[in-house]
């Protein structure tokens, strides 16, 4: 096992290369998430103030 | 044609009257030179080696320098609003400004690049080249930096990214003319580099103001 | 010329959110299957090579991530041409995902080549060779059409400025590929390309070309999760979006 890892001796390169690219895909995945939520959290707020905002907050006193 | 030269003449009377700004890039390009091989105290063999490559990116650096020149001013007056709503095309109007901050900013260049080849120990049978290389890329460069320019015109602060989106276009520019250059100077021949930045000039010469006339009708609404 | 409704479809921002939605996850599947299988048979199944040893297992995600991190910046431009011909939304919303994407596949491509390079040329960076500028150029190419979108507040300008940024830059990615490659065939350097493809034995070829799949679909999975998301923003305040997150509050 200890030796798959060492790779004889360039198991560093390896390791490296190969978790790099794991990383970078896992970014992508959670940020295309990230922005996708906090779209749909704009989209929401932006939808309640439309509903409240409906309601004269101010009435007009002759 | 009458309107194009027009247009040249206006940006020259315009940069003759502040010459202090037009003078910059100059300034900064004798100062790039000189502070390689303060830095590198290379001998003088090693100077000659690096030379053309100094050249040829201090030249680029200094011709970015005088990007605000180019659109921006006028744009700020309202000038460019008029010169785009005027019957000239806008493809002529961007050509003729890019032809006047090619005479500007380049030409007094070709001035200067005796001086600082001479002090960098290249022979003076390399000038030839040299000058030639220049001649053929310097167009190309301008028509890049003008793109930067209009894609930026319509930002408050552009100045900061049109470096990074201009340098990487000009990397074959790069390329073609220190080869052209180096080849120069160990008496090779130099026409493939010297043919292939002609058909780059060529290139974008004709694509170019294209793509400056629309990036400049996206800014100036 | 009555066009075809998928067409219409094609247009149609809900249209595209839901389609998105349906295809993502089967292709995430997919790919992510095709990963761990290449993954698998490149780090553990294949051999070892006669003159790289081990390290050069990093051929099955290494070649893959450059091809693909060339195609996002190609379906990039192509997306944001279209969108500013045709006046599409859509495409520059495409044009918009794809670019994070592209990016990082990019910086990956070059830390996972120079980490090739290491033990197998001996040194981590090679200025003059080909593939190295070409994509360091792309990566300088990705990020001057995100920063130059960031500059502009209105997202109609930012949309057209950076679209003809991309188009540039997409004529430019050939010429500087092959000026790179003829100034290092004639540079008196070490060599010409110390890295060819090295010559695929058979029993490498099954990971690299299940690796090829595997990503270029991982593109198209992480593409469309980009999409939906850059599809909701732009449709914050139409009325589709709204019943759908009216919909999900219960």
């Amino acid at each position: 096992m200890t030796e798959f890892l060492r790779m004889g001796g360039q198991g560093g390169y390896v390791w490296s290369a190969y978790g790099l690219t794991l990383a970078v895909l896992v970014f992508n995945v959670w940020w295309a998430r990230h922005r996708h939520q906090a779209a749909l959290e704009r989209a929401r707020a932006s939808s309640e103030q439309q509903r409240v905002g409906k309601r004269p907050t101010v009435r007009q006193i002759e | 044609m009458a309107p194009f030269v027009t247009i040249v003449l206006r940006d020259l009377r315009i940069a003759v009257r502040r010459w202090s700004e037009a003078a910059n890039p100059l300034l900064f390009f004798v100062i790039v030179t000189t502070l390689f091989p303060l830095a590198l105290s290379p001998s003088a063999d090693e100077m000659r080696e690096v030379g053309a490559g100094v050249l040829w990116v201090s030249a680029l650096l200094s011709s970015l320098l005088a990007l605000e020149g180019l659109f921006r001013s006028d744009a700020d007056d309202g000038s460019l609003e008029q010169l785009m709503l005027s019957p000239v095309p806008l493809g002529v109007t961007v050509l003729a400004k890019i032809a006047a901050h090619w005479l500007i900013t380049i030409l007094p260049l070709f001035a200067l690049v005796p001086v600082l080849a001479l002090s960098y120990s290249m022979p003076i049978t390399a000038l030839p080249t040299m000058f030639c290389a220049l001649l053929l890329a310097t167009p190309t460069l301008s028509v890049l930096v003008a793109l930067g320019a209009a894609l930026t015109v319509g930002l408050h602060r552009g100045g900061a990214i049109v470096g990074l989106l201009v340098l990487p276009l000009t990397a074959p520019l790069l390329i073609f003319g220190t080869r052209a250059t180096d080849l120069g100077l160990h008496d090779e021949p130099t026409a493939g580099p010297l043919y292939l930045l002609a058909a780059l000039a060529a290139f974008t010469l004709a694509l170019g103001p294209v793509a400056i006339a629309a990036a400049l009708r996206v800014g100036i609404e | 010329m009555r066009l075809p409704r998928w067409f219409h479809l094609l247009g149609s921002p809900p249209f595209v959110y839901g389609f998105a939605g349906n295809v993502a996850p089967w292709l995430g599947a997919v790919s992510c299957v095709l990963l761990a299988v290449g993954a698998y048979w490149g780090l553990v199944v294949a051999p070892p090579d006669r003159v790289q040893h081990e390290a050069y297992r990093i051929l099955f995600i290494h070649p893959q991530i450059a091809y693909v991190s060339i195609m996002a910046y190609v379906v990039m431009a192509v997306a944001a041409g279209i969108g500013y011909v045709w006046r599409i939304k859509l495409a520059y919303a495409i044009a918009v995902a794809a670019a994070p994407i592209g990016a990082s596949f990019t910086a990956c491509a070059l830390a996972t080549g120079s980490l090739w390079g290491r033990p197998t040329w001996g040194t981590f960076w090679q200025w003059t060779d080909p593939r190295i500028m070409s994509e360091t150029l792309l990566l300088f190419l990705f990020l001057g059409y995100l920063a130059l979108r960031a500059a502009f507040e209105d997202r109609d300008k930012a949309d057209r400025v950076s679209a003809i940024l991309a188009v540039v830059g997409v004529v430019d990615v050939p010429i500087i590929h092959y000026s790179v490659i003829w100034w290092n065939s004639l540079h008196q350097g070490p060599s010409i390309m110390k890295l060819d493809k090295p010559s695929i034995s058979p029993e490498m070829l099954p990971p690299f070309l299940i690796m090829v799949a595997a990503f270029t679909l991982c593109f198209f999975w992480l593409l469309l999760n980009g999409l939906r998301g850059e599809i909701v923003e732009r449709e914050r305040d139409s009325r589709w979006i709204r019943q759908l997150v009216e919909g999900t509050r219960g």
